[in-house]
């Protein structure tokens, strides 16, 4: 259980709050998503780091708009266990090794936007914003197959086909992308019930499941998700 | 728990904020410093560490830390990277370490069912009766994050599973050693933490 996506345009109070609360439910891990950062070519407002990392004591993931070794420094710094790069890698994916020299591929996430398309999986960039979303001209095996040869430590694979509609993980496409990561795997988009959960572990053997919608509009509680993981045998840190 | 001093060693690698929360969390002072005064002074002495061995090591060797080290008598904690520091040597980059722990960090084995670094929750089992562990429940989960871990040895008080057993805690002398991060380890991490501010020297 990876835990928690979250989006942007949220108050620091909601963070703080939201954050305390996924960690006492049991969350393994928090991701928080600046989804507009790179489409408007800013980075993330990052006062909220410090206070997030003083109060939560489970690992957590900053992503969005991360362009160099010293942005991802800053968050480092302030307390973030990784950083995630998505549009930034796509445009410069030196960027990658340059990343996983400085702080280890342990901190050095890349997040891909996957979609099928003409039967076969392609990657977009700069899906923070309808707009701007474009195919990044490339196939996504290749693309992850690079990534991990320079350095990233984990992939969050975010299928958009999935994403939204809450109809399960793309579970055919992680299998895909499992045979072909030798780093841990995160499945995202897609969860819609718990039983959505326990799919992609089994059917994709992912090494996470992220959720975003679902914890925030408190469907699913992330105790009673892991409890009903347990009990499906699925290998996990049980809830409290 | 101890109010003595606690000395967290600046190895100049990214994320000690985190180490320096959890402890504030414990209501529990700690002061991060490369002072080789401070450090010898101090009640307890964590070594953490993030990033590389090489470049740790070197700034232990520019910081004119490494006898210094070498030397402490009071209970010291390595965390993570800091843990392997402690040994013999690391596989990584074949560096030679602070020999003070015997072992040799060796890359973990793995493959796309058995990704490496080894990210994420891992149940630990203690093998040896430790004051560190005292209170945490058998299997509890920690927090991983690496891609080298010491071997099994005669030192380890725990272990963990990736492709093979691996050692998650060690214990030689004064010095003790943990592969995950207490820091980020929710409950059972801040119970280890808070044990070791209270152990006996």
């Amino acid at each position: 259980m990876k835990g928690v996506k979250f989006r942007n345009h949220r108050v620091v109070g909601d963070i703080i709050e939201l954050a305390q609360r996924y960690c006492a439910e049991g969350a393994d891990e928090l991701v928080f998503y600046d989804i507009t950062a790179s489409p408007d070519g800013r980075s993330v407002d990052r006062a909220w780091v410090d206070r997030v990392a003083a109060i939560i004591d489970i690992p957590f993931c900053v992503a969005g708009g991360i362009r160099s070794v010293a942005d991802a420094e800053d968050v480092l710094n302030k307390g973030a266990d990784k950083i995630s790069i998505n549009s930034p890698a796509l445009e410069t994916p030196q960027l990658i090794n340059q990343l996983a020299r400085r702080f280890g591929s342990q901190c050095v996430v890349l997040g891909v936007d996957s979609r099928q398309q003409n039967g076969g999986y392609h990657v977009y960039q700069y899906t923070g914003d309808p707009d701007k979303t474009a195919a990044a001209d490339r196939h996504t095996v290749d693309w992850i197959v690079e990534a991990q040869d320079r350095g990233v430590g984990e992939i969050v694979l975010n299928c958009m086909n999935q994403d939204g509609v809450r109809q399960g993980y793309d579970n055919q496409q992680l299998r895909l992308m499992r045979d072909n990561s030798h780093v841990p795997l995160i499945a995202s988009g897609g969860a819609g019930v718990m039983s959505d959960f326990v799919e992609t572990f089994k059917v994709a053997n992912v090494d996470g499941a992220l959720a975003a919608s679902v914890f925030h509009s408190a469907e699913i509680n992330i105790a009673d998700l892991k409890r009903y993981l347990i009990d499906n045998s699925v290998d996990i840190r049980p809830a409290g | 728990m101890s109010s003595g001093s606690i000395a967290i060693i600046d190895s100049g690698g990214a994320n000690i904020a985190s180490l320096l929360y959890a402890f504030k969390r414990l209501h529990t002072d700690a002061t991060l410093t490369t002072d080789a005064g401070l450090i010898k002074a101090a009640d307890r002495v964590i070594l953490p560490g993030v990033g590389a061995a090489r470049d740790a090591m070197r700034r232990l060797r520019d910081s004119r830390l490494i006898d210094v080290i070498r030397e402490l008598t009071q209970p010291v904690l390595g965390i993570c990277l800091g843990m392997h520091l402690l040994a013999d040597a690391s596989e990584e980059e074949d560096v030679e370490c602070l020999g003070i722990i015997p072992g040799t960090a060796r890359k973990l084995p793995g493959d796309t069912s058995c990704p490496v670094p080894n990210m994420g929750w891992c149940p630990v089992s203690q093998t040896a009766d430790h004051e560190l562990l005292s209170d945490i429940g058998a299997g509890a989960y920690f927090y991983f994050l690496h891609s080298y871990a010491l071997p099994v040895s005669e030192c380890t008080i725990a272990q963990a599973h990736h492709a093979e057993p691996f050692s998650a805690v060690v214990g030689h002398r004064n010095f003790v050693a943990a592969q995950f991060h207490p820091e980020r380890s929710a409950a059972a991490g801040s119970k280890l933490l808070q044990n070791f501010v209270g152990i006996h020297s």
